[in-house]
Order: C-alpha cells, then sequence, then structure tokens
C-alpha cells in the first residue's frame, strides 16, 4: 500500500522496543476502577439496580452473566455511552463520570465491543488512531502513523499485518487486533472486552488469550465478558456474577470456584417467577407443527422437533445456539438449506411468511422494536397488522371495527393504558409485548412462536404474559417459546429442548429437568471442547 | 417440578412494584378527554397539527401577496382568477407528487418521475399513437407510466437494488428513450380532445384542476382508508415487522412504484395538453419538486409517515411563491432561492416538533412508570 519496502528493514528493528511501557503511576494489583451501587434506568426497565465492582490493574476481570443481566449496559457507563443514574464509579481514585465515549478513551479505558466499531474502508493504521492521529500543522504524519502502529501491533504478536492493508479485506480475528491496536494507541488503562471470543475460531482464541497476558503483564486491568466458563477458568483472575442489573457475587476466583456456584449465582432467582399452576399434561393433542432435519449452514443442524396442539414447548439455549434462527426459520422467515416444516400435515412453502401465517403460524420476534411494531402507529392498528384485511371490505379498511377487536384484545390481556388509539411508542415494554401477543390473536393463529416473550418486561406483565401463554394453551393452541431464562422455560412449557451450538442435545418433559441440570448442558460446550464444523 | 416453583428473594420482591398498579384517576380523565375529542383530530393527530402549520404558511404568503400588490388584491375577480392560476400550476406537479408521497412513506424514493412523464407525453404523442386517437393517447401514456413504474419496482424490490440508485438509473434511461423517439423534436399535439384538457373549465374552473383534486382525493382513500395505504405505512414504517406479520413487502414495493409511475403518466397527459406537444426534455426536475413538496408537506424520508394533504399543501405553497414572483416582476432564480430555504425551514420545524414530542412522551412514560 502506501508504505515502501524498504521500511521493512526498520521494522525488525521498532518490534524490539518497548511499545507501552507500563503506566508508571500504577502499581500491579491497585484498584484501578471500583463501581458502588450503580443504578441505570431505562424507560419500563432497571437495566443496572445496584452493581459493584472492583478491578485490579494487571488483572482480567471476568464479568459473567445471562441474557439481560446488565452486562452490556454496565459496559456503557464504563465506556461513557451511558451516565449511571446513582452510584459511584471510581476510576485510578477519582470519582469519574464520562460525559461521552471520548473522554472515557481519554480518561484511559477502551472498549472492544462484540460488533467491532471499525472503518471498514479505512487502513489499519488509520482505523488504530481513529480520532486521534499524529498530526503536524493539521498533515496527518502518516509515516510516523505507520511505524507506531507496526510497534503495537508487532506487541500484539503481529507483525505481519500491514498498517496500510484496508480493514475490510482482515479476517474477523484481523478486526480484532486491530480494535486492541486501537485500545493500545490510547495507552489504555483499562480495555473491556465484550465476548472476544464469540467471532474467533478454536486456535485464534488460543493466540487472543496470549495477548490478553501480555497486556496485563504491562500492568493493563482487562474486563473480560463470556458466555463460556471454559474460558473464563483459562484466561480470567476474578469473576464478578450479575444477575437482573446487580451484583449477586464479586470477587470470587476464576479457577477455583465450583461451576455449581457461578451458576446458581447467575441463575439465583432475584425476580419473582409467578407461574400459573399447570393444568395435567394433556398428551392427546393432535400434532399441529412437525419439524425434520432443519438445517442452515452455520445457525443450526439437522433440527426435528414436533408441537402438539394445546401443548407448550419450550426451547432453553443461549444467543449463539440457534435458537432464534431456528425460531425465524419454521415462521419462513429464514430459508432452509434442508429439512422441512409440516403444518398440520401439510409442508410449508419454504421462505415464505405468508405461507406460514395464512396455515395458522404467529411469531413474536425477539426485538420488539424493531422486528414487530410501528411504533409511532396507533396501537389498534400494530394489534391488526396481521388481520386489518380480514376486517376490510372490498379492499376498504374498518377501522371502527378494528378498533373494537383491538379493544377486546387489550381488555383480555389488561393492556395499559387501554386506549388503543395511543402510539405503541408510549406504552412499556410489558404493555408493547402484549401487543405483539396480542396480534396473533385474532387471527386464526394455531401455532404461536414465541422468542424471548418477557425480554425487558417487568414482573407484574411478565406474570400476565405467563397466564395469556397458559391460556392460549389451554384453548388448543400450541406454543413454541424460546428464552435464555431457564427458570422461564422450565416454569411454562410442558415439554423442553435444550439447544447449542445450533443443536438439540436434549429433550424431556419439563417435570424432568432441573434447572442446574438445564443449564449444565447450555453452558457444556466450550471452544476448548472444539468449535463446530 | 415441585422444586422448580418460585421461592423469591424477599427483600427483592419487597421493591417490585404492585402486580397491576392501581388506575391514576387523572390518567382516566385524560383518556376520556382524548377520546372526546378524536372525532376532529382522528388518529393522524400529529399530521393534522402539521397540516395547520402548513395552511399558516399558507396565509402568510397571501398576505405578502397582498402587502406587495394590494392594487390587485383590491379586484376579487383577479384574486379569484389568481387563486386559479395558482392550482393550474400546482396541478401537473401536485399529481406527481401524490404518486411520490405514497413511495416515500413506504421507504423508497422515485427520482424518475419527472423522466417517466417526459417518456410517456412523449410516446403518446408519436405520429404512431395519434393516429389511434385521444382514447389510444391516453391509455398509452399511462400504460407506459405504469410499465416503467413497474420495471423500478422490480429491480428495487427483487433486483435488491438501492431506490436511490434505480429510480436514478431509470431517469438517465427514460429520458434517454424519450429522446430517441422523437428524434429530439418537438411533437406537436393535433388531437383537439387532448389539447382541450387543458383549456376546458366546467363551472369556471379549469380542468386540470378536477384532475388534481380527482387524484388527491384517490390518494388520501387509498392512503387512509384502504389495505393498499395501510400496507403502505406498514412497509415504510418497519419493513422487518410489516414481513413478519405476513405482509408480502416486495410486492408491496412494486405496486408503489407502479402507482408512482401511473401518476406519472396522468401528469404527461396535462402537461402534453397544456404545451399542445410533448419532447424528450420536459417535466424538467419535477422529481426535485415532487420530493420536496412531500417533505414540506410532512412526509418523513425514511417512510412511513406523510398525508396526501400535506403534500397538496406543499405543492401549492410552492406554486403560490412562483405566482407571488411573477406578480411582483421578480427573477425567477430569486424565486428558487427561497424556495430552497423554505425546504429547510419546513424540515427544521419539522425537528424541533418532533424533538418536543419525544419530550412530551419521555416526560409521559417518566411519570407513568
Amino acid at each position: 500500500m502506501s508504505e515502501p519496502g524498504t521500511n521493512d528493514s526498520q521494522e525488525a528493528e521498532v518490534t524490539n522496543e518497548p511499545l507501552v511501557e507500563a503506566p508508571a503511576d500504577t502499581v500491579a494489583g491497585e484498584v484501578v476502577l471500583r463501581l458502588t451501587d450503580v443504578v441505570k434506568t431505562f424507560p419500563g426497565v432497571r437495566a443496572l439496580d445496584g452493581v459493584q465492582l472492583e478491578v485490579r490493574a494487571g488483572e482480567v476481570h471476568c464479568l459473567l452473566g445471562q441474557n439481560g443481566a446488565g452486562k452490556s449496559t454496565l459496559i456503557k457507563v464504563l465506556a461513557g455511552v451511558h451516565r449511571p443514574d446513582a452510584g459511584e464509579v471510581v476510576w485510578r481514585g477519582e470519582p469519574a463520570a464520562f460525559a461521552n465515549p471520548q473522554a472515557a478513551m481519554r480518561a484511559g479505558i477502551a472498549t472492544i465491543y462484540q460488533e467491532l466499531d471499525l472503518v471498514e474502508d479505512l487502513s489499519v493504521g488509520e482505523n488504530a488512531f481513529l480520532g486521534h492521529e499524529p498530526r503536524r500543522l493539521g498533515f496527518v504524519r502518516r509515516g510516523h502513523m505507520a511505524r507506531r502502529t507496526r510497534q503495537i501491533l508487532a506487541r500484539l504478536g503481529h507483525p505481519e499485518i500491514p498498517p496500510g492493508r484496508l480493514v475490510r479485506h482482515l479476517p474477523a480475528a484481523g478486526k480484532q487486533i486491530v480494535s486492541m491496536a486501537r485500545a493500545l494507541s490510547h495507552e489504555a488503562r483499562l480495555i473491556i472486552m465484550d465476548e472476544p471470543s464469540a467471532v474467533l475460531a478454536h486456535d485464534e482464541v488460543g493466540n487472543l488469550f496470549r495477548i490478553i497476558r501480555e497486556l496485563t503483564a504491562q500492568g493493563i486491568a482487562v474486563i473480560y465478558i463470556s458466555h463460556r466458563l471454559e474460558e473464563i477458568r483459562e484466561i480470567g483472575d476474578r469473576v464478578t456474577v450479575l444477575k437482573d442489573g446487580r451484583t449477586t457475587a464479586a470477587n470470587l476466583p476464576a479457577r477455583e470456584t465450583p461451576t455449581r456456584d457461578l451458576v446458581s449465582r447467575m441463575t439465583g432467582r432475584t425476580i419473582e417467577y409467578v407461574f400459573p399452576d399447570r393444568p395435567a399434561a394433556d398428551s392427546t393433542g393432535t400434532e399441529l407443527l412437525r419439524v425434520e432435519g432443519l438445517t442452515r449452514q452455520g445457525e443450526f443442524a439437522d433440527v426435528s422437533l414436533d408441537v402438539r396442539a394445546g401443548e407448550i414447548v419450550g426451547i432453553a439455549g443461549l444467543v449463539g445456539s440457534g435458537r432464534s434462527e431456528l425460531l425465524e426459520t419454521i415462521y419462513g422467515a429464514r430459508r432452509a438449506q434442508a429439512g422441512t416444516v409440516r403444518m398440520g400435515g401439510r409442508t410449508l412453502r419454504p421462505g415464505s411468511v405468508g405461507a406460514a401465517v395464512r396455515a395458522g403460524l404467529g411469531m413474536a420476534p425477539e426485538e420488539r422494536k424493531s422486528q414487530a411494531l410501528l411504533l409511532g402507529e396507533p396501537i389498534y392498528r400494530n394489534v391488526t397488522l396481521a388481520t386489518f384485511g380480514r376486517y376490510a371490505r372490498l379492499g376498504f379498511t374498518d377501522a371502527g371495527r378494528e378498533r373494537a377487536a383491538a379493544d377486546r384484545i387489550a381488555a383480555s390481556l389488561e393492556l395499559r393504558p387501554r386506549d388503543v388509539r395511543r402510539p405503541v411508542r408510549t406504552l412499556s415494554g410489558g404493555n408493547q409485548q402484549k401487543v405483539v401477543v396480542g396480534r396473533w390473536l385474532l387471527g386464526d393463529t394455531r401455532l404461536l412462536l414465541l422468542d424471548e416473550p418477557t425480554r425487558g418486561v417487568d414482573v407484574g406483565a411478565r406474570a400476565e404474559l405467563y397466564q395469556v401463554i397458559r391460556e392460549l394453551a389451554a384453548r388448543g393452541v400450541g406454543v413454541l417459546l424460546v428464552s435464555s431464562e431457564v427458570p422461564e422455560v422450565l416454569g411454562l412449557a410442558d415439554r423442553v429442548l435444550v439447544m447449542r451450538e445450533g443443536r438439540v442435545v436434549r429433550e424431556a418433559p419439563a417435570g424432568e429437568l432441573d434447572e442446574n441440570t438445564v443449564l449444565d448442558l447450555v453452558m457444556a460446550g466450550s471452544l476448548m471442547e472444539g468449535a463446530p464444523a | 417440578m415441585s422444586d422448580m416453583t418460585p421461592t423469591a428473594a424477599p427483600e427483592r420482591a419487597a421493591e417490585l412494584p404492585a402486580q397491576s398498579p392501581p388506575v391514576d384517576p387523572a390518567e382516566t380523565a385524560k383518556a376520556d378527554r382524548s377520546a372526546r375529542l378524536s372525532w376532529w383530530r382522528g388518529d393522524g393527530g400529529e399530521g393534522a397539527k402539521r397540516n395547520f402549520g402548513l395552511l399558516a404558511t399558507l396565509v402568510v404568503l397571501v398576505v405578502i401577496g397582498i402587502l406587495t400588490r394590494p392594487d390587485l388584491y383590491g379586484d376579487a375577480s383577479w384574486v379569484w382568477g389568481n387563486t386559479l392560476t395558482i392550482l393550474k400550476l400546482a396541478s401537473v406537479v401536485g399529481v406527481v407528487t401524490v404518486g411520490m408521497t405514497f413511495v416515500i412513506i413506504g421507504g423508497g424514493i422515485d427520482l424518475s418521475v419527472g423522466a417517466i412523464v417526459a417518456l410517456a407525453g412523449v410516446w403518446c404523442t408519436t405520429v404512431a399513437t395519434q393516429s389511434y386517437g385521444a382514447g389510444g393517447m391516453i391509455f398509452s401514456a399511462l400504460t407506459v407510466g405504469l410499465a416503467v413504474g413497474v420495471v423500478n419496482g422490480l429491480l428495487i424490490s427483487y433486483g435488491r437494488l438501492v431506490p436511490f440508485i434505480a429510480t436514478l438509473a431509470m431517469m438517465v434511461a427514460a429520458r434517454g428513450l424519450a429522446a430517441e423517439i422523437s428524434d429530439k423534436q418537438t411533437q406537436v399535439s393535433n388531437d383537439s380532445f387532448i389539447n382541450g384538457i387543458a383549456t376546458v373549465k366546467l363551472l369556471g374552473i379549469p380542468l386540470l384542476v378536477y384532475i388534481l383534486g380527482a387524484v388527491v382525493l384517490a390518494g388520501w382513500v387509498l392512503l387512509n382508508r384502504t389495505t393498499f395505504g395501510r400496507r403502505t405505512v406498514a412497509v415504510g414504517g418497519n419493513p422487518e415487522a410489516a414481513r413478519l406479520a405476513g405482509i408480502n413487502v416486495r410486492r408491496h414495493t412494486v405496486l408503489l412504484y407502479a402507482l408512482s409511475g401511473l401518476c406519472c403518466g396522468i401528469a404527461a397527459i396535462m402537461l402534453t395538453a397544456q404545451a399542445t406537444s410533448a419532447q424528450a426534455a420536459m417535466a424538467n426536475l419535477y422529481e426535485l419538486d415532487a420530493i420536496a413538496a412531500a417533505i414540506i408537506g410532512g412526509t418523513l424520508l425514511s417512510g412511513g409517515r406523510g398525508t396526501i394533504i400535506g403534500s397538496l399543501l406543499g405543492v401549492i405553497i410552492f406554486s403560490t411563491i412562483t405566482n407571488l414572483f411573477a406578480i411582483n416582476g421578480l427573477s425567477s432564480e430569486a424565486q428558487n432561492m427561497v424556495k430552497g430555504g423554505i425546504i429547510v425551514a419546513a424540515v427544521l420545524v419539522q425537528q424541533v416538533q418532533f424533538r418536543s414530542l419525544s419530550q412530551f412522551l419521555a416526560r409521559n412514560r417518566a411519570t407513568t412508570t
């Protein structure tokens, strides 16, 4: 690229220079970051509800928690994206309130997000120094920047990445290295890594760990987030566990703490799950849905399952286990590469949501706001989004009948506020979810697919949603439910499938499983055992 | 299963809100009040408010007219005639804007409208087409517009081209084809029925204004009272939600561009009638006029929101400005500068309105949670 080949000899020299000197004022083992009772609320959700965290220089501090435990919000507070509503953040001995991400960066906190925030069409060096390019008289000192980038990359063990190469042309692992180079270019004293291994292949994880060890040897603190317990055992020094926005355990030794302890702290109920009484399991219902050998490359493979009328089938699994993708494929929103979906004995046309809806399927997708709702439109139009055609005569809509129908749904779901003309935007998360579920109560939906139906839903609305789901099943509707909250799956479903890395690893009646067994199954697979092909 | 039944952590449970918070009486009263007001506000409370802003703008423009030319405005018959002039001026772009409004609400953009008008105009005035008489000319203009629109829609929905690119390409290609067909000549329309469309008056009002009124009325009904309109808002507001609700987003996208093309076909006949001729350079920059009118009319460029009445008012505002400059004998260059300023002002005002609205909603949420 822009670098002449003659620089190569120079490069060999500079790699030997120390790149980032361990900050002289940081003593290894000293506490660099302390969070006390940090609270952050969003409309309808208390994302952080009293978080304690203590990070020392030179350690790898692991954050553990299920989806929705508040890890992402916590990272964003540290990175200056969100400001806490209450509580104290002490950074290197002084109370800190980062006004924006740049301020956090300047203070020495670098964050490497899961979806790396790199500019694909800039070079490696330009990305590493993005926003703080070495300058002279307003001109970027390209040579100097390339040299320093090369030093940093060498330090990271990757001298082979040319600073002039476009980031677009790097593999995922390479992009991650560039993100780390950016952190080092800021002379970061704390690097937050959000599931860095998720995008890496098996052997690349080893390299990542080697880099992390080198960083910590220089006194840099690392906050490491991962779902995989095995990784935490290998790289972590101490563990803090989050559950429902609270710290449930702080500073556990990463290697010695028994898995069972960690798991119970992650799941130990701080939320009261109120499940309606389970009616006697009715195994006589006719078969509604039969899925056979469903496969999508890289998402899930050879999944077979069935749902009977009046039955609630739950799928337990973590993000990345292929559960949401499976649901969307059954629904026709994604096209399967192999396998069939049959509804009431008839094979559904693959990749056609319309065919699935006509066959009596309905879905409440994972991301309510982006996948299910027209936020600015009135409630009733959201409720009738899948059925307004039925209320229409000769193509002319009948808003009056739609409103009446939506009113009935709102009443039966105890929607608050009840006025169906209000925009959906004004509803809380739980009530928005009721709108999405209510949409499918209007048509003649025979099978409802629910993806994380209670995410971001407060406790009261949660219990009401459980009640609704049960009542639907009692009316003979089949329900296929996906949730990362194991108690929810166990408490609600009649039958449970456990998914891990795209495969169903266990199927059993809910009564025969307990939470710890399911969690073990869900978490067991780790990269250390070998990544899926 | 018995080991799975809930055992709440007591200290946590104490903090939790009661499961069914008591209904705030003030809240109920508010709901009642809004229900009583809804007869005039309908569902489109926001849209209606925006349209009041546009009407106010129009009033300001008329007042400026009265202040600058009190001599003319003193004559009632001149005022009536001038109003019709403004509406006639607005008619052709107005018809195009109705189609454009649908496309934009549906989450797209159509840069090819001016070119489609030109192609349809040229096509219907060839010697061969004119030999079929007025019916043949109208039929061919509408068919050409519809067909080009369908091609746009297919490229965008099934060819997965970005609307901007697809219609930009069509804009260039359609004008090229129009130039080819007409051999870069002005084709004179010899059909007295067609030419009469621009001159005939019914009850003292030009037929062109009736056509605009009919298209606007049809567009309003289509957007607000039909499943087609409902799908348009859904597809533009949240295509993923629309798709997952079982709406055929691709097919609907094709229909939206087809509708825009059809409007261009109608506009082509009107414009050809006005000029009693057609040429490849006609309807130049209509796409910009139509987009600008829709935008100042409150249509969200990202889709999902917009009103036909707002777009109509947008077109009328522009033609009123043109008229204002004409009656004051000012240049059209200055006119364009003012138009540009109005577009910026309109969008700024909308942003402020939107911000205060979302602040209002945030406050509302804070008090209810």
